[in-house]
């Protein structure tokens, strides 16, 4: 088993995606960003409430991990969700519904940006607490191996989660139970407002899963076939027996921790410049394009699909009704 | 009818009912001998001692479509689980608009009598009883521990079941035949005309012997087990109240923001029970401490018959 900690970026490794998973990849990516340019600009104009976290920069981790997923197979998300959920195949009519707290939203306007589910794709939710989905997902983990039916589970988070007790924990009861899971750490680096460098005792968060005898691999964040190498590998040995594996995205936010107008971030600015240089859109853009498999007018096909599909899902929120006060007290408990 | 004892109890109505569902399972720390020896080790798992870990699991599992058991053991071994069971169990199927249900039965033992000091005595009720979304209840006697769980275990909503560490070994009757017992109903244990005890597990019982010495002074006391602490049945407890119209509160926890103060609010609230009121609510509780060690101190903080009958003589004063 390897124990030590490897380094990947596709540059060294062959890609065997077909052109068509290629672009419908990139299309997630393309859709991901529309989608928060879209809900920030939204909640700056007062229709969106709350808090709304952007995940624009980090597409290529949640792309790049549930291309190689099965549909029934399940996965978790943390407070910046978006990603997660419409590269998992969520519905953007009703996650936009959700973030305009319409009754037609995925959690009848009771979640908001922070708590999108949907059960029915193997979503199992955005999660308001920091390391709060690990648990969970773990869970699922077990219940796929109980269901044995070769399922796997996958539990998104950021590096500030990885310094809290569930990650832990759940990181050695799925070693020891050899649960089929992928813990997939979102290294952007900060935690909230807070620099990894201040609060980690090692810069790699994926050494730590050799104290619980599986394989932690670091991947370049960023670029979406390094991630859906590793992820396709990690979920192979997961179906097949072999227990879990941590994978840590090196990736970067691009905005900050939240949307809010006029805040200053405290974050470097040519760091800040740096990583934008690297966009993982643009990544994957080049690659399909060096191998002649996409040109300006495939390029502006995918983003007219794209702004088609978030104005109708942005008006079908507008149209959407409020939910009625009385629904208040619907759904705390189940019947 | 034969006999079990409260813990007897609780463990047929467990293996019943995973005779009958093969989606139950059950995490804890240590597995009990009789269950692993019916339904392996697939079924019933030993944890880590890890309960904010196997808490979230079990939510996720439920979410999955099981329904997990998982056993705390000491309530107070569950306070490291406090993200999972408020932020998570409570409110998930809230928060996700009602997308599926989280059947989870925990197990969580309360009270003192022990003499093992504050870290593994506590009845911390009233912290869950603050948290929308989580039902609960709090059996006394062999027969309710049966047939509650029976109704935890197939209820689609995480229930948390408290026990009675002090009445672990009490020996009741418990009938051969299927039964479950409703959340949300509770049980008169003693019928009387003169004060309502309502009291909760072990004090349920120091509640009849103070009664069965009353009764020699022609006092007569009625004594309410609300049995289910979320869903709260106020009816059967204004109906007793105002057919007494004095209230006496016996409980095993201090008395600040307690269960107790939760059913002095439903009887004084209501104007009709309030209208028949004759004296003050008085409240029998345990002192506002960590349970300490020493014999001498553990029972000077609780409460037993003794001080529920001050109490009762106070109210009929």
């Amino acid at each position: 088993m390897a124990l030590t900690s490897q380094s990947l970026s596709s540059q060294n490794l062959p890609t065997n995606l077909s052109p068509d998973k290629q672009r419908e990849m990139l299309r997630q990516m393309l859709t991901i960003r529309r989608f928060e340019e879209r809900a920030s600009a939204d909640y700056l104009a007062g229709k969106i409430y709350g808090v709304v976290h952007c995940y624009i920069g980090e597409e290529a981790v949640a792309v790049g991990v549930c291309s190689a997923l099965a549909g029934t197979d399940r996965i978790i998300s943390t407070h910046r969700g978006h990603g997660h959920c419409i590269a998992k195949g969520a519905d953007l009519n009703r996650m936009m519904a959700e973030l305009y707290g319409r009754q037609t939203g995925y959690c009848k306007g009771k979640g908001g940006s922070m708590h999108i589910a949907d059960f029915g794709i193997g979503m199992l939710g955005a999660n308001g607490i920091v390391a709060g989905g690990i648990s969970i997902v773990t869970g699922a983990g077990l219940a796929a191996q109980m269901e044995g039916k070769g399922g796997v589970a996958v539990s998104f988070f950021g590096d500030g989660a990885s310094n809290a007790g569930p990650f832990h924990e759940c990181l050695n009861i799925a070693a020891a139970w050899k649960l089929p899971m992928l813990y997939v750490c979102e290294n952007n680096m900060y935690a909230a407002q807070t620099a990894a460098a201040q609060t980690h005792a090692l810069p790699d968060v994926a050494r730590r899963a050799a104290g619980y005898g599986i394989p932690g691999i670091v991947v370049d964040g960023n670029d979406v076939f390094a991630v859906h190498q590793a992820a396709s590998a990690a979920i192979d040995r997961a179906r097949s027996g072999g227990g879990p594996t941590l994978i840590e995205c090196k990736t970067y936010r691009w905005r900050a921790h939240t949307e809010r107008k006029g805040q200053p971030d405290p974050r470097d600015a040519t760091e800040i410049e740096a990583w934008r240089r690297k966009d993982p859109i643009a990544f994957l853009e080049r690659q399909l394009r060096d191998q002649g498999e996409l040109d300006d007018a495939g390029l502006q096909a995918i983003e007219r699909d794209i702004i088609g599909a978030i104005e109708a899902a942005v008006a079908f929120a507008e149209a959407s009704p409020f939910p009625l006060p009385e629904q208040a007290t619907d759904d705390v408990f189940s019947a | 009818m034969r006999e079990l004892t409260y813990n007897e109890a609780a463990l047929e109505a467990i293996a019943e009912e995973m005779r009958r569902d093969p989606k139950i399972f059950y995490m804890s720390t240590d597995t009990i001998p009789p269950l692993l020896k019916e339904f392996g080790e697939q079924r019933i798992k030993a944890t880590p001692i890890t309960e904010a870990a196997f808490t979230g699991m079990a939510i996720g599992a439920a979410g999955c479509g099981f329904r997990p058991i998982a056993d705390w053991r000491q309530v107070t071994f569950c306070f490291v689980a406090m993200d999972q069971i408020v932020n998570q169990a409570a409110k998930i199927h809230y928060m996700f608009g009602g997308q599926v249900p989280f059947p989870i039965l925990f197990r969580a033992s309360v009270g003192g009598g022990g003499l093992v000091a504050a870290q593994h005595s506590q009845s911390p009720y009233s912290m869950f009883m603050n948290v929308a979304g989580l039902k609960m209840f709090l059996p006394s006697t062999p027969y309710d521990m049966k047939g509650l769980l029976k109704t935890a275990i197939r209820d689609n909503n995480p229930v948390i079941s408290f026990e009675s560490s002090r009445l672990m070994g009490r020996k009741g009757p418990v009938p051969e035949e299927d039964y479950a017992i409703p959340f949300g109903q509770a049980d008169v244990k003693r019928e009387g005309s003169d004060v309502t005890v309502v009291a909760l597990a072990w004090l349920v019982h120091e509640a009849l012997a103070a009664a069965e010495e009353l009764a020699k002074e022609g006092i007569s006391v009625e004594i309410v087990d609300p049995r289910t602490l979320v869903p709260l049945d106020a009816g059967t407890i204004r109906d007793s109240v105002q057919k007494t119209g004095r209230l006496v509160i016996a409980d095993e926890a201090g008395p600040t923001a307690g269960f107790s103060a939760e059913i002095a609010a439903i009887v004084t609230e209501d104007a009709a029970t309030f209208a028949r009121l004759k004296a003050p609510v008085k409240r029998v509780c345990a002192l506002q401490v960590p349970i300490p060690y020493s014999p001498v101190l553990e029972s000077a903080v609780f409460p037993d018959r003794n001080r529920i009958s001050a109490g009762i003589r106070e109210v009929l004063r």
